[in-house]
């Protein structure tokens, strides 16, 4: 299913006959992968510039994860803390990323996320106001000031639905329901991607001059997560494949509070705003803990602090009935939730049968967001592949070893612009020639249709799924050791293994049980990349918390660790000095440190 | 926590536009257990190519739209237990064609968000709003495109005027759009003449009742919209003034309650 601009695309569409299989063929200056906040933000850029514009979205437009973020939009636009300013926003995320986030995508984003808000605001989007008629702004953990522009708790969805519609009334074509399986390269630089409709299993070859990558991330490794099914982190796969280099990627991000009960909903997200508008963490004997962590900022300390904080009350057995904790709103009464948490107060009263405004909630850490990803140069989000372009969660480096909440929307859309401007700059500077050897996409749809089109039976993708799911809770979660991350890493290789095994019933037709099968490669890699890199990361920082080596190391706060695929096909990982900041950023930490 | 023995029990629409019937199917019952659940189950355990649309599960998207017993429902956020004693039927929306079991083609509905006219400011964004002014623009704004509204509604479900009609959803969109201290296009002659047909529209208010994020769609939405297309289109002074200055109808701005 796909929805046409005015114009179409001035895409050629042909009919090809391969030896075993006929696709359709589609051509765009830019093809940008996955249509979320970051998405949907660089298609508009290059399609306002008059390039011709496909977005591949997995689900329906406007479904994707943006759609879940509840808290706000970090911006220093100073409407309720005039103090604030752009440089305390920069201090802010390099110290709760611990210094090892790339400073000059943390200084970029610091500046430019007010315009963007603005931006948004200009297009539609509408946000609660302060009694002068601004912008309101509400506090959350580690932000210095009250920065987080938002409406209510579905401040994703606002953003999502102005993008939206942004993007329908640009000449851009989406493709929805659309999975791609690799991209292709010429003279080593990318030069299209092999795609398939959900809806019919059809191929769709896409030559592009130029590909932004804006997949989002991958929860969905974990059992429990914050994560919807499309965070399978196919973005980073694919451009690992392609040859980019990622960065980070030990750095998964556990959020603090996320439901526990009923068991259908373990995992999901309980908004940092409630802690934002007074929420107070207690445990089973009543006590707020989070005195013994974090004196000052308490329940709004990072959220690397407090996910540890409550599993470590759990842990040491003062944990709820069913192994949480307790998150309590109910002094803000019933309208004050109405009005600042309407979202949460349905959710727990529909899914739960718990009123909010009369008992506490009981939550537990999920994992929620991918700090690691693919590197990328700031001002032109450039991955290392020529032609490659990566905005948003399947990016790295902004958040270094720990992101605060509200940084994540305001990134969609300060780099998914810069990965648009970036995009329109490659593809206008030289020539393209997109031609790739139609073998070498048959071979690729061979490689697709092998789990359904054999007539075996085999291993389920769902088992494979479960399987790693559970492997990496056992070995790669909150709290990690050598011992556990290596048996973890020995069982996600066996998954590989089982890999070629892998054999669905039905057609080609929707059918999920093929697309999981697909899926399930890029987790079973994600895991892969993940636990060995957890491994070389000897310390605790941030979201990475090793039981045995419980300390900061002075050393690593100087190192990223690049993975990339080496000659043999493996995982190679290099530990890479961060270039020291200039003296106009360095200095802003000195400065303070007098005061 | 987990299965306590008992199993949920629900028959699913099994096929595709052409062909399809219902399929009986059991599954451990879990505490708390939503329809989702039980679909995903089957899906991981019994029929891996089961067709289903889901996100978020938290009813925060509106893909997981479907009908049980006949009547529109987010899967994720209807709990079994509310079927103590009945049978649990499923089936996808009926107001566009079935692609396969519960999945039918929506893409009907993004044609219609094309033709909208977007919001559109000769100001410049800081806007200056004040929170009277916006209050009321919350409520369409909550909008999670279940197309929930849209697949209950007689002039598309019965009628099946989906050439001339955009539907609950998008006059919820032109609503706030409208309402928008801010905005400055005229969308009246759209919903009269153009896509939006919001004539047809009888006020039966089926699409508020299976609103799931309790927007009051045929109060709050349509009948402002109407009053005020009646306004601009039925007003003896109004409709001379058109054929003076040739023009379909006049500029709109702001309010739609306050015309």
């Amino acid at each position: 299913m796909d929805t046409n601009g005015h114009n179409g695309s001035n895409g050629a569409s042909a009919q090809r006959n391969g030896s075993s299989e006929k696709y359709e063929v589609q051509e765009h200056d830019v093809l940008v992968i996955g249509a979320g906040g970051a998405g949907l933000r660089a298609a508009v850029e290059a399609s306002e510039a008059g390039l011709s514009v496909g977005v591949v979205s997995k689900s329906l437009l406007g479904k994707a994860h943006t759609v879940m973020a509840e808290g706000g939009m970090a911006a220093a636009v100073g409407n309720v803390d005039p103090e604030d300013s752009w440089k305390t926003h920069f201090m802010d995320t390099m110290k709760s990323g611990k210094f090892i986030n790339n400073w000059r995508m943390a200084e970029l984003h610091a500046k430019e996320s007010p315009d963007r808000v603005y931006e948004l605001e200009q297009w539609g989007a509408l946000f609660q106001r302060t009694p002068e008629g601004k912008i309101s702004q509400r506090p959350f953990g580690a932000h210095t000031y009250r920065r987080l522009c938002h409406v209510g708790d579905r401040t994703g969805l606002e953003l999502i639905r102005t993008m939206q519609e942004k993007t329908l009334a640009t000449d851009a074509k989406v493709y929805m329901e659309t999975t791609v399986t690799r991209l292709f390269k010429k003279d080593g630089k990318v030069v299209g991607a092999l795609a398939y409709t959900r809806e019919s299993g059809k191929f769709i070859y896409i030559k592009a001059k130029a590909v932004v990558m804006a997949t989002g991330g991958w929860g969905r490794i974990f059992e429990v997560t914050s994560n919807s099914w499309e965070g399978t982190g196919d973005g980073v796969v694919l451009s690992y494949d392609a040859g980019a280099d990622l960065v980070d990627m030990e750095m998964m991000q556990f959020h603090p509070t996320g439901m526990v009960w009923p068991p259908g909903v373990a995992g999901l997200l309980v908004t940092e705003g409630v802690r934002g508008e007074g929420g107070i963490l207690k445990n089973s004997k009543g006590e707020r803990y989070m005195a013994r962590y974090d004196e000052q900022r308490m329940e709004l300390s990072s959220r690397d602090v407090v996910a540890r904080a409550n599993y470590t009350e759990v842990q040491e057995g003062r944990g709820s009935p069913h192994g949480g904790v307790y998150l309590d709103i109910t002094h803000l009464g019933y309208d004050g939730i109405m009005k600042k948490l309407p979202t949460m107060h349905e959710q727990f009263l529909k899914l739960a049968d718990i009123d909010i405004s009369k008992e506490p909630m009981e939550v537990f850490p999920t994992v929620h967001y991918t700090m690691g990803g693919v590197k990328v140069e700031p001002e032109n989000c450039a991955s290392t592949v020529p032609g490659l372009f990566a905005a948003g969660e399947v990016a790295g480096g902004l958040h270094g070893a720990n992101r605060l909440g509200g940084n994540s929307l305001s990134d969609l859309l300060v780099f998914g612009r810069r990965a648009g401007i970036g995009a329109i700059e490659y593809v206008n500077e030289g020539s393209h020639s997109l031609e790739v050897e139609g073998s070498e996409i048959e071979r690729e749809i061979e490689r697709v249709l092998k789990p359904i089109e054999t007539g075996e039976t085999g291993e389920s993708p769902y088992l494979i799924q479960q399987e790693l799911q559970k492997a990496m809770m056992d070995h790669a979660n909150i709290m990690r050791t050598e011992e556990d991350l290596k048996e973890g890493l020995g069982k996600i290789l066996a998954l590989k293994d089982r890999l070629e095994n892998i054999r669905v019933q039905g057609s080609r037709l929707f059918n999920p049980g093929w697309h999981a099968a697909q899926d399930v490669r890029y987790l079973v890699q994600i895991s892969e990349i993940i636990l060995r890199t957890a491994l070389e990361r000897r310390e605790c920082r941030g979201a990475q918390w090793r039981l045995d080596h419980p300390d900061m190391d002075e050393e690593l706060g100087h190192v990223n660790f690049i993975v990339s695929k080496d000659g043999q096909g493996e995982v190679g990982i290099e530990s890479r000095e961060i270039a020291p900041m200039p003296e106009h950023l360095s200095g802003l930490f000195k400065e303070e440190a007098k005061v | 926590m987990t299965a306590d023995g008992s199993a949920a029990r629900l028959k699913v629409y099994r096929g595709d536009g052409e062909n399809g019937e219902f399929v009986e199917y059991e599954t451990p019952m879990v505490t708390g257990m939503v329809v989702l659940d039980a679909i995903l189950n089957i899906q991981a355990e019994q029929e891996s190519d089961l067709a289903v649309r889901w996100n978020c599960k938290a009813a925060h998207c509106g893909s997981c739209s479907a009908e049980i017993n006949g009547v529109p429902k987010l899967l994720c956020k209807t709990r079994i237990e509310e079927y103590e004693g009945r049978e649990i039927n499923v089936q996808p929306l009926k107001a566009w064609p079935i692609i396969k079991d519960l999945v039918s083609d929506v893409s009907w509905n993004y044609e219609v968000s094309r033709s909208t006219i977007p919001f559109h400011s000769e100001q410049q964004a800081p806007f200056t709003m004040y929170e009277e002014d916006v209050e009321r623009l919350y409520e369409p704004k909550k909008c999670i495109e279940c197309f929930m509204c849209q697949d209950v509604c007689h002039v598309l479900r019965t009628h099946e005027k989906h050439d001339v009609f955009a539907g609950p959803r998008f006059f919820v969109r032109n609503q706030w759009l409208q309402m928008h201290p801010m905005d400055d296009r005229d969308r009246l002659r759209y919903l009269k003449e153009d896509r939006g047909g919001i004539q047809y529209c009888n006020i039966t208010k089926c699409c508020t009742e299976v609103c799931p994020v309790g927007i009051k769609i045929t109060d709050n939405s349509i009948i402002p919209l109407k009053e005020r297309v009646a306004d601009e289109y039925y007003d003896p002074a109004k409709w001379l003034m058109r054929k003076i200055r040739g023009r379909k109808n006049g500029a709109s701005n702001g309010s739609v309650n306050g015309s």
